[in-house]
């Protein structure tokens, strides 16, 4: 034993856990978000039981079985309920139904909790408002009066459901797209006229003009708000009514269903369908109440639209200072600085170049941009304010270290005897660079822009000050003249995981969704690197080659 | 050019127009590349400094000292209708008013002096104005004491003309309202002059108070009432409280606060009488103390913003701050906070600021002094004049100021003082609070009131920065640094291969998922499994060295399967299985040692106050952060130590760990401090970790189980809502500035001890 602890073998096994922990840690923290993220679009089984109220009476409970955890029972006695044991299983229910029940989920305990079945003719209901809703189908109504009961009124309902959600998706066309460009129109001749005012140049035919146009918009408006109104009394005619848990019978609009679905008889397939459906839809879709239902869509293109603009700006920065630091500048002690300073940069807190945009992009150059250019909409800021455009213009500046440093790296692996070959073949030195060497330290390029993306994407605190929202109203590109909006704000991933992991009303409801934006992230990221990983080791083999 | 060359078909080729031609537009190429790549190098290094000069351009303006320039001045305006008693300016800095003895409002243009309206409040006939009263600044309330022993009150009101704003500025209407109606109030039945007063006008409640020439003190309430018609409030004139007191010594100055809780009053003997008034019809003296030195006298006496704190000027030219301070014993006590001793001479008069803890003292010989409390900081000291100043106000924004002298000159002043409550003692160090109990380390930047005192220490936000980096380092350095020894020394290059890019990835994970992991699945577990995490701690090391020790003993044939460098392999199920060995003791041990919750056994046996967002989710989250930036450059330090070195030392017969302690690492240590700097660099500046697996509360404690708020959290969660150019917003700044040092010197430290090792590496 002695001479074991005097050989130091110990302290190699401690050292080799060391690492077996970090990368166990790593695994497992991937795992986890995988499953927790995958797991959520899956249809979970809708169980019925009675649940034993503690004066002897009972309750009837329908909803998803969320979660659940073993508490010590000297808690619960704490509390003044009787329990017997040192442990007590409970389990965290999702009873839906939140505008009839008052909340949505309860913790129950197990003991209290009996006669779990599995009813097949429950359904569940998924709503554009207050969530999702369980209970048993009744009857489906036309204005009111019943259409089809029992058996038949699945299959009534299916068919109807389908009527209302074609006609609601005229009415958001209509509400988004068309009222949306007469809205804008209507802004953007305001502008006009405000700005004409302000250049003292609003002459009488000129205003005349504008009214005109201004008439014929609204005239429109009139129009669409017409039809709107007889789409809405359409998707109002028909409703369905379903007991829920409590024994209510309640009415359900169709108008404000998105799916009905029978977890309880869906077979393995149908289970995988309405998976690839719900993942789809989460990909897809705009985000509902208050973003802890649907979809992410406008994250997902947010942060491509600000990553796309960062990457435009930050390339030929970063490559061109590195060109210049690597082939151009006097190698002596200011350029060695230089190098350790850009070096450093990348450790610069990220937070810092939050304040930073803020200050100088946002405050300074937006608010001179708004003097200058968009007088006619102050004291309204047109980029003045977050944006896309400073949010990418500030990555941009936060990841120009790593384009920098992974572009200079490339270039100092390219043997000096290529340059010196180009050279002494009668090449200027341009010539030499954009010919062998750039080429040569393009994969090195590639690398160090995959890297800043990766970055880029996964950055959340500076966004937070200068562009960032919880919800973007518009995206930053739409059908609308100009059709790329940089001004305008917008939604990100990372953000998305924050504000509807810490700001949503309904946490509980939300958080399946958190992780699996989060899944979403990191395998993004995770790709990305894997990438830049790959490219850099090819590229070291292609240079161990020429060295030799 | 010799004649030889010129028959060579080449040269012929080369000097060939076309030739010349392109190789000069290849030159041209060149140079034009060469100073664009300059040009272009140069600028993006130009922005990248910019950020650090940009935070010095917006931090800069808190170091300017403040500085007045003088603008007019001119003879007191209407001169014949009397005193002046005060002095006030209207929000937009155009309108002066000056309120004299003889029941005149004199609405004055502050350019030039000239009278706008001249306005006479109705008073009784036969009576004559005894004594003076400005309530709260705000509210633009002055009252009069008349000699019949009833109070007249006026408000100054300012009706903003927009009619004419196309082309040109708004106009300003100034008149003058009666808020409690025109009719006098009587104060004193006996109808004796009021010798002292002072009132204060409330959304609910009207409180009067006077001194009466027999030496009473009278209190009179009147309470606010709504109509229930019509919304509108009105004063009910008929269920007055009334109060009385009579009094000892000669009062100079009575003073009431805006929430007509108390009385101050100053006597002609230097002393303060704190007078309670929760029960108006039974006010009590609570206190009685002097409160300058003997042989001086109070000189004048003012409220603070905010009626907290009362600023007494003395006959030296002192002055000093004392507010209420709740004792050992519950009591409140009158006590002196600050004392500002920058003019020598009698203090005449003393304008407070409206909307910050600053003001301004006039003393006889025409000076005045600019002082803020918070900062304790003596401002500013101007002379205006040779004669005494009788009379001074500050504009409700704080930048004009405006002082009447005994000549009955009137003197107008712009102020330049941005930033008065930012003083290196006020940021760092304790400060005493209104309120508090006693000097404290506090961040507290804003709040809903005008008059609110902000708290702007950064000492417990560095502090909090500190003990988060420290938690996080506690965790990520002995893991990370250990497992970089082993991955760089001791591993099979196949499984180094698969092992470095593993911990790699971890390095671009985004923090918002390992924060939100933390704060929404960490956090909760950790606090339902507490003792599990402390056993985890415990048998981890146990558990691997008891394996270790058992492996000795293992047949050779079995042990032989395990190639060299793989043994990491073999402790994956061990820590598997002590984790989830230590997890489900948990519980049981709980209930066993701790009553079932651990964390309200702390609180309740050692007094340890629990948050579940605490500094153990942060060191474990941000560690796990931190990680693969210290292993990754602590892995490539020893991995490039020199094999001669080991192989030698190998040779000479040592084993393979103490090869490792006494020649690698000694060797590497430079690196692997560098490692740890650039790890401590990214735990200081990392925002989003700490923003959601903490509390953010601005505590200094270094509880393990509290939350804590860091600088960049800080930042994080109120620029957004901070003033663009207000103090807040740059002292965030100076927070971003602060963290941007620290970090570039930690990383640039790191770099170049980095540098040397490299070179030192290849001269071995």
């Amino acid at each position: 034993m002695k001479n074991w602890w005097k050989s130091g073998d110990p302290w190699i096994w401690l050292t080799a856990a060391s690492v077996t922990i970090s990368i166990i840690t790593v695994i497992s923290l991937l795992i986890f978000i995988s499953v927790r993220g995958l797991g959520h679009f899956w249809p979970s089984t809708i169980v019925e039981a009675q649940h034993i109220q503690p004066n002897g009476s009972t309750i009837r409970i329908i909803g998803e079985m969320w979660d659940d955890e073993t508490v010590p029972a000297a808690r619960l006695r704490d509390n003044g309920i009787e329990v017997e044991g040192n442990w007590v299983k409970r389990y965290l229910i999702k009873t839906g139904n939140r505008d009839f029940l008052g909340f949505d989920f309860r913790w129950i305990n197990d003991f209290e909790l009996k006669q779990q079945t599995f009813p097949q003719d429950l359904i569940a209901v998924e709503r554009k408002e207050w969530g999702n809703f369980y209970g048993y189908l009744k009857a489906v109504k036309e204005k009111n009066q019943i259409i089809a009961e029992g058996k038949t009124a699945w299959v009534e309902l299916q068919k109807r459901l389908q009527r209302a959600i074609e006609i609601s998706e005229k009415i958001y066309a209509i509400e988004k797209d068309q009222i949306g460009k007469i809205n804008y129109g209507l802004e953007r001749l305001r502008l006009e006229q405000r700005r004409l005012q302000l250049n003292n140049k609003l002459e009488p035919a000129k205003l005349a003009s504008i009214e005109q146009r201004k008439a014929v918009l609204n005239e429109k408006f009139a129009e669409l708000n017409e039809i709107l109104g007889k789409l809405y009394q359409k998707i109002n005619r028909d409703s369905l009514s379903a007991e829920i848990m409590d024994g209510r019978i309640v009415d359900i609009s169709l108008a404000k269903v998105i799916r009905v679905y029978q977890p309880n008889t869906m077979s393995l397939l149908d289970k995988m369908q309405f998976y690839l459906m719900k993942v789809w839809e989460f990909l897809s879709e705009y985000p509902r109440e208050a973003n802890t239902e649907g979809g992410i869509f406008p994250a997902i293109f947010g942060t491509i639209i600000m990553v796309l603009i960062m990457s435009v700006i930050v390339t030929p920065f970063g490559v061109i200072a590195a060109i210049y630091l690597h082939e151009y500048a006097k190698q002596g002690f200011l350029t060695r600085t230089i190098r350790i300073a850009v070096n450093n940069l990348a450790g610069v807190p990220s937070i810092v170049y939050g304040v930073f945009g803020l200050g100088f992009f946002i405050y300074f150059i937006g608010g001179n941009i708004d003097q200058i250019f968009f007088p006619e909409a102050l004291p309204a800021p047109t980029f003045g304010t977050p944006g896309v455009l400073w949010a990418s213009l500030t990555l941009a500046l936060l990841t120009v270290p790593i384009v920098i440093v992974s572009t200079e790296e490339g270039l100092s692996r390219i043997p000096s005897s290529i340059r010196e070959g180009s050279l002494a073949l009668g090449a200027t030195k341009a010539e030499t660079l954009w010919h062998t060497v750039l080429p040569m330290a393009s994969p090195a390029m590639m690398t160090g822009l995959i890297l800043a993306i990766a970055r880029a994407a996964g950055e959340v605190a500076p966004l937070m000050l200068v562009g960032v929202v919880k919800l973007a109203p518009s995206l930053a590109i739409d059908t609308y003249v100009p059709f790329i909006h940089l001004e305008r704000k917008f939604m990100h991933l990372g953000f998305h995981i924050y504000d509807v992991g810490f700001q949503s009303p309904n946490v509980e409801a939300s958080r399946p969704l958190v992780y699996a934006t989060a899944f979403l992230l990191v395998m993004v990221i995770i790709v990305l690197n894997i990438t830049a990983i790959w490219i850099r080791n090819r590229l070291r083999e292609q240079y161990k080659t020429l060295e030799t | 050019m010799e004649p030889t060359k010129k028959t060579s078909p080449v040269i012929t080729a080369l000097n060939q127009p076309a030739t010349i031609r392109r190789r000069k537009w290849r030159i041209f190429k060149d140079k034009l590349a060469a100073h664009s790549m300059t040009v272009g190098g140069i600028s993006v290094i130009i922005a990248i400094c910019l950020i650090f000069f940009y935070l010095l351009y917006i931090v800069y303006p808190l170091l300017m000292t403040p500085n007045m320039d003088k603008q007019h001045q001119y003879t007191t305006p209407k001169l014949e209708a009397g005193e002046t008693f005060h002095l006030a300016i209207e929000e937009k800095n155009r309108i002066g008013v000056r309120f004299t003895k003889q029941a005149h409002a004199i609405f004055f243009d502050l350019n030039d002096g000239k009278t706008i309206t001249d306005y006479q409040i109705n008073i009784p006939v036969g009576t004559n104005i005894t004594s003076f009263a400005v309530a709260d600044l705000a509210t633009d309330v002055i009252g009069f004491g008349l000699s019949d022993g009833s109070v007249v009150i006026v408000k100054h009101v300012y009706d903003l003309d927009y009619s004419e704003f196309e082309t040109q500025d708004v106009r300003i209407i100034p008149r003058i309202e009666y808020p409690l109606g025109e009719e006098p109030i009587v104060i004193d039945e006996q109808a004796q002059a009021l010798i002292q007063l002072d009132i204060q006008l409330g959304e609910e409640n009207n409180i009067i108070t006077a001194i009466t020439a027999d030496n009473h003190l009278k209190i009179k309430s009147l309470a606010m009432e709504t109509s229930f018609l019509d919304d509108t409030t009105f004063v009910n004139f008929d269920d007055a409280e009334t109060g009385e007191l009579l009094l000892q010594a000669t009062i100079t100055h009575i003073l009431l606060d805006k929430e007509q809780r108390t009385i101050f009053l100053a006597d002609e003997e230097g002393q303060i009488s704190y007078i309670d008034i929760n029960d108006i019809t039974e006010p009590t003296i609570m206190q009685r103390l002097r409160v300058v030195e003997i042989g001086q006298e109070i000189t004048a006496i003012e409220f603070l913003t905010g009626d907290i704190s009362l600023l007494i000027g003395d006959s030296e030219g002192r002055i000093s701050q004392w507010f209420l301070v709740r004792d050992d014993n519950n009591n409140n006590v009158l006590t002196k906070i600050r004392q500002f001793h920058q003019q020598r001479f009698p203090i005449t008069s003393i304008a407070i600021e409206e909307r910050r803890k600053g003001f301004v003292a006039a003393d006889n010989i025409g000076q005045v002094g600019f002082y803020h409390t918070t900062s304790h900081r003596n401002l500013m000291l101007e002379a205006l004049t040779e004669s005494p100043l009788t009379h001074i106000t500050i504009s409700p924004r704080a930048d004009v100021l405006i002082a009447e002298d005994k000549q009955h000159n009137l003197q107008v002043w712009h102020i330049n003082n941005e930033h008065p409550e930012v003083s290196w003692a006020s940021l760092w160090g304790k400060v005493w609070y209104e309120s508090y109990q006693e000097p404290a380390y506090i961040w507290q930047s804003s709040s809903a009131s005008n008059d609110f005192e902000p708290k702007f220490s950064l000492t417990p936000l560095a502090f909090g920065t500190l003990k988060a980096a420290f938690y996080a380092m506690l965790i990520a350095v002995p893991l990370s640094i250990l497992g970089a020894i082993y991955t760089a020394y001791f591993m099979a290059p196949k499984m180094r291969s698969m092992v470095k890019p593993t911990i790699e990835i971890m390095a671009a994970l985004p923090t918002v998922i390992l924060g939100f992991l933390a704060g929404l699945w960490l956090a909760p577990v950790l606090e339902s499994n507490m003792p599990g995490m402390f056993l985890l701690i415990f048998l981890l090391p146990i558990g691997v060295l008891m394996f270790a020790y058992i492996w000795r003993y293992v047949p050779a044939k079995i042990r032989h399967y395990i190639p060299a460098g793989w043994e990491a392999t073999l402790l994956i199920p061990i820590i598997l299985f002590v984790s989830w060995l230590s997890f489900t003791l948990s519980s049981p041990l709980e209930l066993l040692i701790f009553n079932g919750n651990m964390p309200q056994w702390l609180t309740s046996e050692l007094g340890i106050s629990f948050d579940q967002r605490n500094a153990i989710i942060v060191g474990v989250a941000m560690g796990l952060a931190v990680i693969p930036n210290i292993f990754s450059i602590a892995e490539d330090a020893v991995f490039s130590v020199p094999k001669h070195l080991t192989m030698g030392s190998l040779a000479l017969g040592a084993t393979p760990w103490q090869t490792m302690v006494r020649v690698v690492i000694l060797t590497a240590s430079p690196g692997i401090f560098s490692a740890v700097m650039i790890g401590m660099g990214r735990a200081v500046g990392e925002t989003m970790i700490v923003l959601m697996a903490t509390g953010n509360t601005p505590i200094m404690d270094f509880n393990i189980f509290q939350g804590l708020r860091t600088l960049a959290a800080n930042i994080a969660v109120e620029i957004p809502e901070s003033e663009v150019a207000s103090t807040h917003f740059r002292i965030l700044f100076l927070s971003a500035l602060v963290l941007f040092i620290f970090t570039f010197f930690l990383n640039t430290l790191a770099e170049i001890v980095r540098h040397r090792l490299r070179r030192k590496y290849s001269s071995l």
